[in-house]
């Protein structure tokens, strides 16, 4: 029996919130310090360490092995402690307490083009990153050709990046990344960047990478991609281990015991224009029984609950005649739903100054995936009274109960729909030439 | 503290797998590559091989410093000069002529710049040091790899703004009908010295500064107030003898009269050097002792 490549043992890690121990430390707080630290020392040697309201544990007593060649994809909400673990095992932090063995060379992929800089050409930029991510020179001079060709920049090799497009850059720096070839790769979301075709590349270089034996941790939002991708999976949840085994079970497990402290996506108003004579004062995504949440499987109903009110303390302003409209973005930025309080006279404002609307959408609701929300409040056209991009962001998964016997939703369509079928015995036929 | 007591425990009462005696041993086959990671500080011998392993990455930040410095400036590498060159010809104006300090008996110009050519690099490299780390904050928080490569790459890189404002220091010589003696051979190890103690310096600074936003407010300050306490536009002579050993426990103090000794043939001062070497020395210590302490969490605090 082989060790385990990966040997994880009651690992932790200790957060300080507002900074290192206290927030706004400056050097006077310091020198403080030098007579204080000696004598703080000292009681807590003696006494345990009391709880500290401001620190919290991002990971609490973490145990796990990973055999060689598994791929174990790593999920759970955001918070959940997964980033932290990735830091950990990357060695971007140190742990608070526990042990880590690792039996392999370990690459760590938290963002592609680590280390590019604007000025730089597309070959130092190639160096560069390539040693930031532990190749030696050597190495990289080995494989040169092989990642210009997978970049197809060939052209544009000795031209500083900052004149490459958007679509070239990344191109570049995740050729860089593709070539590294260690035994361990670790790697965060580093796929939500670039645009779809390229994320597409990006997972066939990873089952490629994972078909050649290595041993890879994927940290992901994108539960189709772990599905398809990993074989193994770890669900976190503040911190702790909910699930260990295979992906199957980890991602049913995420998706049915839902973290009941949830308290649905954040309202945010950072990009908000208008007049602002009235304004959409909240907004919230509920499921069916009336919970808050921020994800939801494609397969039950979204309802979203908006306040809207008048701000003018005039008797005489009221709601009537303004049009609320709900714009859906998915990920990439394509509009893919547009819905009205007005569609179909469906629901006016009332002459009233402050207003509950609820809009249910019913299952199945959008491909799984992440969407953003904006909201218009106004007359179009005519007057922009309250418009906020981003309103809510809110992620979509795949279905509870899978009507479709394959695992992959994501990658096919952009419509969630269920249709009737029907399909006719009939006789077949035949022509004779 | 408790926690790297806890896990040597663990080290203690599990016997090591089967096996992996060979792999502790042999870090370098990849096959065989065994890691540990657990709280606490790390031996040094592990820092060096690491560091060792990473010297590509080392070259090519070198490079990348030296390649962007000047970009997008319109004097480009004559800022390497100007610096100095400007800042002695102030000095020479004010304190050589208007002033009459005394310069041991060669022209004002060339003792100045004899020592701001070595200051220029030493405070350059210092300062660029100590804002390094935070400068690449984005960094330390995506990658791992030695933190000790970006204050080492901002002292390195600095160099090369010394050799070239080392050329205009011949041109000055001539200028003036000095010349340079033999013993200027000695600038190449007394630049190792500067480099050293800059390092260190600097390498302290930085680390404290991920901390402490201070730092990088008190650095230039520091800088001046320790550029005057330097016998850079002033000679050695004019300090009052019983003030005289405190004045040499700056290690600059004995550092530039040698670079001004060994380029004009003087007598250098051994024992002034000795003592910078020491504190040089004592300087590094407490450096790498400063940035070791931090350089694990320098991704949580920066």
């Amino acid at each position: 029996m082989t060790a385990p490549i990966i040997n994880v043992r009651d690992l932790s890690k200790l957060y300080r919130l507002g900074g290192p121990s206290r927030p706004n430390r400056d050097l006077r707080d310091a020198f403080n310090d030098l007579l204080r630290v000696p004598l703080k020392r000292l009681r807590s040697l003696r006494a345990e360490p009391t709880t500290d309201d401001e620190t919290f544990w991002a990971l609490k007593d973490i145990s796990f092995e990973v055999a060689r060649g598994e791929v174990l994809g790593v999920i759970g909400k955001n918070g959940a402690g997964k980033s932290t673990l990735l830091k950990i095992l990357s060695r971007i932090t140190a742990p608070t307490e526990g042990r880590i063995e690792l039996r392999g060379r370990v690459a760590s992929l938290l963002e592609v083009g680590t280390g590019f800089h604007a000025d730089l050409t597309g070959r130092e930029n190639i160096y560069l990153n390539g040693t930031f991510l532990g190749m030696r020179k050597r190495e990289i001079d080995n494989k040169f050709d092989e990642i210009l060709a997978f970049a197809e920049i060939e052209r544009f090799i000795d031209t500083p990046v900052k004149r490459y497009s958007s679509g070239m850059y990344v191109r570049l720096a995740f050729a860089v990344a593709a070539h590294l070839e260690p035994e361990i790769l670790l790697i965060d979301e580093v796929l939500a960047v670039g645009d779809a075709e390229f994320q597409k590349k990006c997972l066939g270089k990873l089952d490629d990478i994972a078909q050649h034996g290595r041993t890879v941790l994927f940290v992901s939002h994108n539960l189709a991609a772990v599905q398809k991708l990993c074989n193994k999976g770890l669900l976190l949840r503040d911190g702790k281990i909910v699930s260990h085994g295979s992906v199957g079970e980890t991602v049913k497990e995420y998706l049915h015991k839902p973290d009941q402290r949830s308290e649905g996506c954040r309202f945010s108003t950072d990009t908000r224009r208008g007049s602002g004579w009235a304004l959409i004062t909240d907004a919230r995504i509920l499921d069916e029984t009336g919970r808050a949440v921020s994800s939801l499987p494609c397969d039950r109903d979204l309802t979203f609950e908006l306040t809207v009110q008048t701000m003018d303390s005039s008797a005489q302003s009221t709601l009537r005649g303004l049009v609320l409209e709900l714009i859906f973005f998915s990920d990439d930025g394509r509009p893919v739903l547009s819905l009205m309080n007005v569609d179909d006279a469906a629901a006016p404002f009332p002459s009233a100054d402050a207003c509950l609307v609820r809009m249910r959408l019913a299952a199945p609701t959008f491909v799984p995936g992440r969407y953003r929300l904006k909201l218009f409040l106004g007359i179009p056209f005519l007057q922009h009274v309250d418009e906020i991009e981003d309103a809510l962001e809110f992620e979509i998964l795949p279905p509870e109960e899978p009507w479709r016997p394959y695992e992959l939703y994501q990658s096919r369509g952009i419509v969630c729909r269920k249709a009737d079928w029907a399909c006719e015995a009939q006789s077949r036929a035949v022509s004779h030439g | 503290m408790q926690a790297s007591v806890k896990a040597e425990q663990i080290d203690l009462d599990e016997p090591p797998p089967t096996g992996n005696e060979r792999a502790v041993k042999r870090p370098e086959s990849s096959s065989d590559h065994f890691l540990v990671i657990e709280p606490g500080r790390r031996q040094l011998q592990e820092d060096l091989n690491e560091l060792l392993h990473y010297r590509d990455l080392l070259y090519f930040l070198v490079r990348r410093d030296i390649s962007i410095r000047y970009k997008q400036t319109l004097l480009g590498v004559a800022w390497a000069v100007l610096q100095p060159f400007m800042t002695m010809v102030v000095f020479s104006v004010f304190l050589g002529r208007f002033a009459g300090v005394p310069s041991d008996g060669i022209p004002y110009p060339v003792f100045a710049y004899l020592g701001l050519l070595p200051w220029t690099y030493f405070s350059g490299s210092v300062s660029r040091c100590s804002a390094s780390l935070v400068g690449h904050s984005n960094l330390l928080g995506k990658v791992y790899f030695p933190r000790i490569i970006i204050p080492l790459s901002a002292t390195l890189s600095a160099l090369i703004d010394f050799a070239i404002a080392g050329v205009v220091l011949v041109g000055i010589m001539a200028w003036y009908g000095v010349a340079p003696a033999a013993s200027s051979i000695l600038f190449l190890p007394l630049t190792a010295l500067t480099a050293f103690l800059a390092f260190g310096v600097g390498m302290w600074l930085a680390a404290l500064n991920v901390q402490y936003r201070d730092i990088q407010h008190a650095t230039p300050f520091l800088m001046q107030i320790w550029m005057f306490a330097t016998p850079i536009v002033y000679p050695n002579s004019i300090v009052p003898a019983n003030y005289r050993f405190v004045f040499q426990l700056n290690p600059m103090a004995g550092i530039i009269a040698a670079y001004r000794d060994s380029a004009l043939g003087n007598p250098v001062d051994w024992p002034a050097l000795g003592i910078a070497l020491i504190v040089g020395l004592v300087v590094m210590s407490l450096g790498v002792w400063q940035f070791r302490r931090m350089d694990r969490y320098f991704a949580d605090i920066v």
